[in-house]
């Protein structure tokens, strides 16, 4: 037990999010280990993007605690969180309007090149090194996922599959140690989907990373997660391996009801 | 492969030739407008320089920070005044302040006008920061609405502090710094500043914050201290454009800075293009030179068919109908987001020389 809890990555603990009287998440209890690609499945409006963002400081939860790599993370700013390492992606892409794929992947560089405002302005040598590092290794990025050919484009001027690759690498531009996927595979077709399930693995590889996603549609994610929580209205309502869960009675009602 | 980068490097030499020659032409132009041009022309034409500071300074906050200020009179009246105070002699202040005197340790103070320059900056910068760090908590209309009282709040303090602003009575015979090349200088510095900002890492983050906030934050970037940062810059830049115009109108009160001062500003904004430098400085020149040479429409006029008499105000019926036109048709305003470059100024020439080919 103790050498699975000293590689714990991100875990909640009684975890509760209430909006006046609706409670959206309640007592969620989240374990997620060192390079592991857990799932959080549920029906449309089960509290899965609210839990997302209760763990990324979005909010503040009504209760319990959010703990990544052991450090109590509860209630920091959105930017510190992503700071210690956590990334993430939106549900509706979020890319920058009015930049290039290149600028948007630069915009999360921010942190590493933030020499402050004059040191920047006045483009001085410590901030150029930075500046040329961050601009390196965007590139780089880009072509490992094979955007760089569109590195000049605007950023949402691209095909829709393109921008959810994009938005990723720009959560890989933060350099996470565990990333979050909102819906990563949302309007996209079957195919598509399992492209999107494969590249996933294959940035958990490169990238050494923890990955944290959620779907609604639960084919798309039984080949990819090794484990998975399936939410309803806010509560936890199994947990465990794909398998298992495809046959839990509880997951199956929720997902076709039962008359 | 290599002859496409010598290419790039001839074109990127040229581009910067050209850089210089328009530099140097303008230089020139300036001495040729301080040695002959009138007092009223050389009036507007140094008038254009403070505007092009004031728009860029909104702009910063507006169109690259998706701030939406109107509180900008506020500061620029904080930088006249300190402006004024620091530099106006003992004795001139003694003329002014015949109904309440002077604070003591006001009266004696009396430096050069760069130092003073800069401190107003300062002091308008310090408002600013003090102001934001409340107020950017809020969003949109609500942070205009809330920087609007402010700014209304400031000019209220400045009527009301007899013994350091002589209140409504203003102040009279500033000395006149506001020289050509004073006024340029800083507009040359100002757009140089921005146009650096706006290419650093720094401006990015701003332009992540208008383009999406949450995104930004999950970024990792702080939006809170982004927005403070460009709240408290654009005020330094309003308090030095504010105490510019001071120095060159000589005379200030306070309802000088009234909400209409602001828009002025707005306007400029808004027609060359929110979020746009070259669009700023385009604007700011044909907007101050547009004002005052609109100005016979506000006197009596013959037009053979009617005669008007004199409608003061009536100029600014022109700004409204522009601004409608620019709203219905171009709504980014003249340059959108876009900015000058010489490849773009070709491209322009370029095109129209094989338009009129084809005609032939």
């Amino acid at each position: 037990m103790s050498e699975r809890n000293s590689d714990l990555m991100l875990s909640t603990v009684h975890l509760t999010m209430r909006f006046g009287g609706l409670t959206a998440v309640s007592d969620f209890n989240l374990e997620i280990h060192k390079n592991e690609i857990v799932g959080l499945i549920g029906p449309n409006g089960a509290g899965k993007t609210t839990a997302f963002n209760v763990i990324t400081g979005m909010y503040r939860p009504s209760e319990g605690k959010v703990f990544f790599m052991g450090r109590d993370i509860t209630g920091l700013k959105p930017h510190s969180i992503t700071a210690l390492g956590v990334a993430r992606t939106f549900q509706n892409i979020r890319l920058f309007r009015e930049m290039t794929v290149l600028e948007n992947v630069l915009v999360a560089c921010h942190m590493s090149i933030d020499t402050g405002l004059f040191g920047a302005t006045l483009h001085l040598p410590g901030y150029r090194a930075r500046e040329a590092e961050a601009r390196r290794f965007s590139m780089e990025l880009l072509e490992q996922v094979g955007l760089a050919h569109l590195a000049y484009e605007k950023g949402t001027s691209l095909p829709y599959g393109q921008q959810r690759r994009l938005e990723i690498v720009r959560a890989l531009a933060t350099r996470p140690k565990i990333l979050l996927l909102d819906e990563p595979a949302a309007g996209m077709n079957p195919q598509e989907s399992f492209e999107l399930m494969d590249f996933i693995r294959r940035i958990r590889d490169e990238f050494d990373l923890t990955i944290f996603l959620i779907e609604h549609h639960m084919q798309v994610v039984m080949g990819v997660c090794e484990r998975m929580y399936v939410l309803d209205y806010g509560v936890t309502i199994a947990h465990g391996d794909p398998a298992s869960i495809q046959k839990n009675p509880k997951v199956i009602e929720a997902y076709l009801g039962v008359d | 492969m290599n002859a496409i980068r010598q290419k790039k490097t001839i074109a990127l030499s040229r581009r910067r030739l050209y850089s210089v020659i328009a530099v140097v032409a303008f230089i020139a132009l300036a001495f040729i407008a301080d040695r002959f041009f009138d007092a009223f022309t050389l009036r507007v034409f140094n008038l254009c320089a403070i505007y092009i500071v004031l728009a860029l300074s909104l702009n910063l906050l507006n169109g690259f920070t998706g701030l939406f200020s109107l509180g900008h009179a506020g500061f620029m009246a904080v930088g006249a005044y300190v402006s004024a105070l620091l530099t106006m002699s003992a004795q001139l202040k003694e003329m002014n302040y015949f109904l309440v005197p002077i604070v003591p340790w006001l009266h004696h103070v009396s430096i050069p006008f760069l130092p003073a320059l800069i401190v107003a900056g300062l002091a308008s910068a310090l408002v600013g920061f003090l102001i934001g760090a409340p107020v950017l908590r809020l969003r949109d209309d609500y942070l205009a609405i809330a920087t609007l009282g402010f700014g209304e709040i400031i000019r209220v303090l400045i009527t009301n502090a007899q013994a350091i602003t002589n209140g409504a009575q203003g102040l009279k015979g500033l000395p006149r710094f506001s020289t050509t090349f004073a006024v340029w200088a800083v507009a040359g510095l100002v757009i140089l500043f921005m146009v650096l900002l706006m290419r650093s890492s720094y401006g990015r983050a701003m332009k992540a914050v208008r383009d999406d906030e949450l995104a930004a934050e999950a970024m990792g970037i702080n939006v809170f201290r982004v927005k403070v940062t460009s709240f408290t810059v654009s005020s330094f830049l309003a308090g030095v454009g504010g105490a510019l115009l001071g120095h060159m109108i000589t005379t200030i009160d306070p309802k000088m800075f009234t909400f209409t001062l602001t828009f002025n500003i707005l306007l400029i904004v808004v027609l060359g293009g929110i979020g746009s430098i070259s669009g700023s400085v385009i604007s700011a020149v044909v907007v101050t030179v547009l004002m005052e040479a609109l100005r016979f429409l506000d006197e009596p006029m013959n037009l053979v068919v009617f005669k008007t008499q004199g409608m003061p105000g009536l100029r600014m019926v022109v700004f409204s109908i522009l601004l409608m036109v620019m709203i219905i048709y171009r709504q980014r305003g003249l340059m959108g987001n876009a900015e000058f470059s010489w490849d773009t100024l070709q491209g322009l020439f370029v095109k129209k020389g094989r338009k009129g080919g084809d005609h032939v």
